[in-house]
This record gives structure tokens, C-alpha cells and sequence, in this order.
């Protein structure tokens, strides 16, 4: 029998880092799609960055930057009483980071493709630029809210690097599932390791596929 | 009363462009801006309802200032008592037509006015329908009746029916004349449309890049003041060709195709694409009963 702990951390951290995720990308994604400031450009670069950098080295930089050997990792641990290295609430600030512009990206465009008319028309009705907000700019990117909570999910189950770094492999802690797969196969645990993989594997294509399903309106023809 | 009289350079893909606009109305008066497009109209809609800020300037209904560059005032859009109806309608996607209209619905106000405007804009059977499922006539009246629920006392129509065919157009030219007297409105009508123009509008103004070239009642504009014809309609020639020593023109008015006789005087003073008046005086017209 495997050991099912790394599987559960891995979704419940999956899970909370989306939600999390969600309520600071609207706000983002917002500001990005609908801000004329000049300062535009470097948050979008900053935002995107986890894109292209490595792992390792976002990785590195939180493991420097929360270290309670320095400065603001002394803060935080005094202060707070977080300590983010080798800690689960750790691994969830490493995820938010780095899962940032798969939940921001889709959300922005959502954003950026409704006809500006709409929010125009909403503010000429008298309406408060929250109740436009929630009640017509949100409600009309279902599709894209649901792909951005999708991508960031997905990604953060398939998250190595950045968790290795900051996390280091502590069971039921740290260890989540792609690490486990890791550790298993360096010792040459081959069954359990395929038994990790082909779970991850079977999951995420359901997910996915759910959500090109819905996206694509081929469940409503199914229902009817 | 309305004073009107704003500043502002437009960025556009063609280059700036300076915007300066100034204008008087009177209240209950439907005015039309008419001109080429990028010519500023729209520019000036979206000035009046706050969409847009002018860099200098002043905004002035009855008496009540909406924008004062001197003195720092801007209202916003949320509190500026007007209506807006734009050209690509702007329904909400996720409501149905009733729902659209709820949503414009003041906090308290008299649920009332949303049965009067379905019935007015004839869409009782279709008002739990998505904006999505109706053809381009039925969601512009929605959005003409959206415009009107809250009772302003200015509507504003940016090129409402220019994406709809002529049957359509004429229908909601007179639902718009409707509702302007009905509900007192002082309306402005941005269009392109001279046949329109003449029939709706008391007043227009021309604007060329960004400048009012032109302002006055149709008569005036269109200097159709000195014929005395017992039929004008307005059109534009699609082709002048010679035969012998007389000219045919040939003008679409309406949708309807009509040959005028020309002489090689008057032919030479027309080409193709222009708005001509074609009038007629002394004959008497034969009317028959079609169908």
C-alpha cells in the first residue's frame, strides 16, 4: 500500500494556493487590463516573470529572503510567527508566486476582451465600479476565471523546483506528491513511484478536459 | 439650457488631433452631430457623459455644472442624470432583457417603469431572452429602453442604427422620436445618415476634424431652404452617364434606385458620392394603392 500523504498535500496545497490565488488575481488582473499608468509595463514583466524563470532560482531567492537568519525572515518569524522555510505555509506563498501569471494571464485577457462599452454603460446607469465589477465585468469572463483557476491548480500539482527548495522533503509537511515521485525513484522504488505518476497523470487530464469540455460548450449539448 | 464648450487633443492611429467644441442647446431639442467619422462626434458623447475627461473647458446643464476645468469640477459618470445608447448596444451578456432593465433601476425606485418600457419598445414576449439570441433592431431598442428607465432628462445616441437595415432604421427612428417627445428628452443623435438627419433633428451640428464647421436647423445646413418643391427627398448619385447631349444621374434615395435628367451645367457639378436634394415642383403626383 503507498503512502497516500503526498497526494493529499499536494491537492490541498493545490487548493488553497488557487483560492488564494483567485482573490489576489482579480484585483491584479483588473488594474493590469484597465490602467493607463506608465508604470504598466514592469508590473506586467514582473508578474509574467515565474513564466520563464527558472524554478530553482525563484526558489533560491525566497530561501535567501526568508531565511531567519536575515533581516526580513527574522521579521516575519518575531512578528508574524510565520517561518517559511521547510513549512507548508511556505510552500503556499512559494506557490502564489509562482503559479501568479496562470491565474492573472487568462483573468487580464477576459478583461481586456469585453467591449469597454459595457463598463461605460454600467457607470452611466450610476453604478459603483465594484458593483460593476461583481455584477457585470465578472460574471461575463466565467470562461475565463475558470481557466485561470484551472491553469493555477494544475500547475501547482505539477510544481517541483520551487517546492524542493523551500520546502526540502519533510513527509506530510513538505512532501508533496512530485517530490515523493522523485524520492522514489532514487531509491529505486519504481512501483510507487508509477503509482504517483499515474494518479497525477489520470487527475490532471480529467481536470483539463473538463474544463476544454465546459469551455467549449459541449457539456450543455450533452445535458440537452 | 445646455452650454457646451470643451479642448482636448485626441490621440489617434492617423496622428492629434485638436477637439474643440462649443455649442448651445435648447432644452427638449434633438440635435444631431453629423460628419465624417473620426471627426470627434463621438468623442463629444462620451465628454458629456464623463467617459471622458476634457483638458479644458465647461459643462453646463440647466444650470447645473458637470465639468469646470477652472474650477476643478468633474462629476462622474455614476452621477450625471443622462441617458446613453452606444452603437454597439452594450447589453449585458448575462442578464436577460428584463434583467438588463432591472439593473438600471434606481435603489426605491417604481418597478413600474420597466413594464412601461417593454411595452413601449414592443418586446413583452422576449424580455427573459439573453441579449445574445436577438437580432441587432430588438437589442438596440433594448438599449434604448435601458437608457430611459432611470427618466433622464438628456439621451444621448452614439450612431444608434447604423448597423441596421432600412426597414429597422425607420422603425426606430420613430420609436426614438417617440420616447424624445414623450419623456420630454433633450436628445443628440450622432449620424451619418441626411435622409435621417432631416426627418428627426431640429438642430445640427457639422464637425470636421475635430471642429464645428457647421451649425443650424436642417434648412439651413443642408440649404434646402430655397426650393419650394412640393416633394424633396434627399439621396446620393451612384453614376452620372451622357447620353446625346443630356446627362443621367442616377441617385439612391432610400433604397429606391432614381434616374434624374441633367444638364451638362448641373452634371458637371455633381460626381459620384455626393448628397444631392432632389425636388420637384409642378406636377401632380399619382397615387396608387400597392398590393
Amino acid at each position: 500500500m503507498i503512502d497516500w500523504s503526498p497526494l493529499i498535500l499536494t491537492f490541498k496545497l493545490a487548493f488553497i494556493t488557487t483560492i488564494l490565488l483567485l482573490l489576489i488575481s482579480i484585483p491584479i488582473a483588473y488594474w493590469l487590463a484597465y490602467s493607463k499608468s506608465r508604470t504598466k509595463p514592469v508590473f506586467e514583466t514582473l508578474v509574467s516573470m515565474p513564466l520563464v524563470l527558472p524554478p530553482t532560482v525563484l526558489g533560491f531567492y525566497l530561501l535567501i529572503a526568508f531565511s531567519p537568519s536575515n533581516m526580513f525572515g527574522e521579521w516575519l518569524n518575531n512578528w508574524l510567527g510565520l517561518q517559511l522555510i521547510f513549512s507548508f505555509e511556505g510552500l503556499v506563498f512559494a506557490s502564489i508566486i509562482y503559479s501568479l501569471p496562470f491565474m492573472v494571464q487568462p483573468i487580464q485577457a477576459g478583461f481586456s476582451n469585453l467591449s469597454n462599452s459595457i463598463k461605460d454603460a454600467s457607470y452611466i446607469l450610476g453604478k459603483s465600479k465594484t458593483t460593476t465589477l461583481f455584477k457585470v465585468l465578472l460574471p461575463n469572463i466565467k470562461p475565463s476565471l475558470l481557466t485561470g483557476i484551472v491553469l493555477a491548480f494544475a500547475h501547482t500539482v505539477g510544481e517541483f523546483g520551487v517546492v524542493l527548495m523551500i520546502g526540502g522533503n519533510i513527509p506530510g509537511k513538505t512532501k508533496v506528491a512530485s517530490i515523493a515521485i522523485y524520492d522514489e525513484v532514487e531509491s529505486l522504488n519504481y512501483d510507487a513511484a508509477n503509482t504517483y505518476s499515474l494518479i497525477l497523470f489520470a487527475v490532471t487530464f480529467t481536470i483539463l478536459l473538463l474544463v476544454y469540455m465546459i469551455n467549449g460548450g459541449y457539456l450543455k449539448r450533452f445535458w440537452k | 439650457m445646455i452650454d457646451f464648450s470643451v479642448h482636448k487633443i485626441l490621440t489617434s492611429p492617423s496622428g492629434d488631433m485638436q477637439l474643440k467644441a462649443e455649442f448651445h442647446v435648447k432644452k427638449n431639442s434633438l440635435v444631431t452631430l453629423y460628419g465624417k467619422s473620426g471627426a470627434g462626434k463621438t468623442s463629444i458623447l462620451k465628454m458629456f457623459a464623463g467617459l471622458l475627461t476634457p483638458k479644458s473647458g465647461m459643462i453646463k446643464v440647466n444650470d447645473e455644472v458637470w465639468f469646470d476645468s477652472k474650477k476643478d469640477i468633474n462629476i462622474s459618470p455614476q452621477k450625471r442624470k443622462l441617458g446613453f445608447v452606444f452603437q454597439d448596444y452594450a447589453l449585458f451578456p448575462n442578464m436577460t432583457v428584463k434583467e438588463n432593465l432591472e439593473f438600471a433601476l434606481i435603489k426605491n425606485q417604481n418597478r413600474k417603469i420597466i413594464d412601461e418600457l417593454i411595452d413601449i419598445i414592443e418586446l413583452g414576449n422576449l424580455q427573459n431572452r439573453k441579449p445574445k439570441t436577438l437580432s441587432g433592431g430588438q437589442q438596440q431598442r433594448v438599449a434604448l429602453a435601458r437608457s430611459l428607465v432611470q427618466k433622464p432628462e438628456i439621451l444621448l445616441l452614439d450612431e444608434p442604427l447604423s448597423a441596421l437595415d432600412n426597414e429597422m432604421r425607420i422603425k426606430l427612428q420613430d420609436y426614438i422620436l417617440k420616447v424624445h417627445k414623450e419623456y420630454n428628452l433633450t436628445t443628440f443623435l450622432v449620424s451619418h445618415d441626411i435622409s435621417e438627419i432631416l426627418k428627426m433633428s431640429d438642430n445640427i451640428i457639422v464637425m470636421e476634424s475635430g471642429q464645428i464647421t457647421k451649425q443650424g436647423s436642417p434648412s439651413e445646413i443642408f440649404d434646402t431652404g430655397g426650393f419650394s418643391g412640393k416633394f424633396q427627398f434627399t439621396g446620393e448619385v451612384l453614376s452620372i452617364e451622357k447620353h446625346d447631349f443630356i446627362f443621367i444621374v442616377s441617385i439612391l434615395i432610400g433604397k429606391d434606385l432614381v434616374k434624374v435628367i441633367a444638364d451638362e451645367c448641373e452634371a458637371e457639378s455633381l460626381k459620384i458620392g455626393d448628397k444631392v436634394l432632389v425636388a420637384s415642383k409642378a406636377f401632380n403626383p399619382v397615387i396608387k394603392k400597392l398590393g
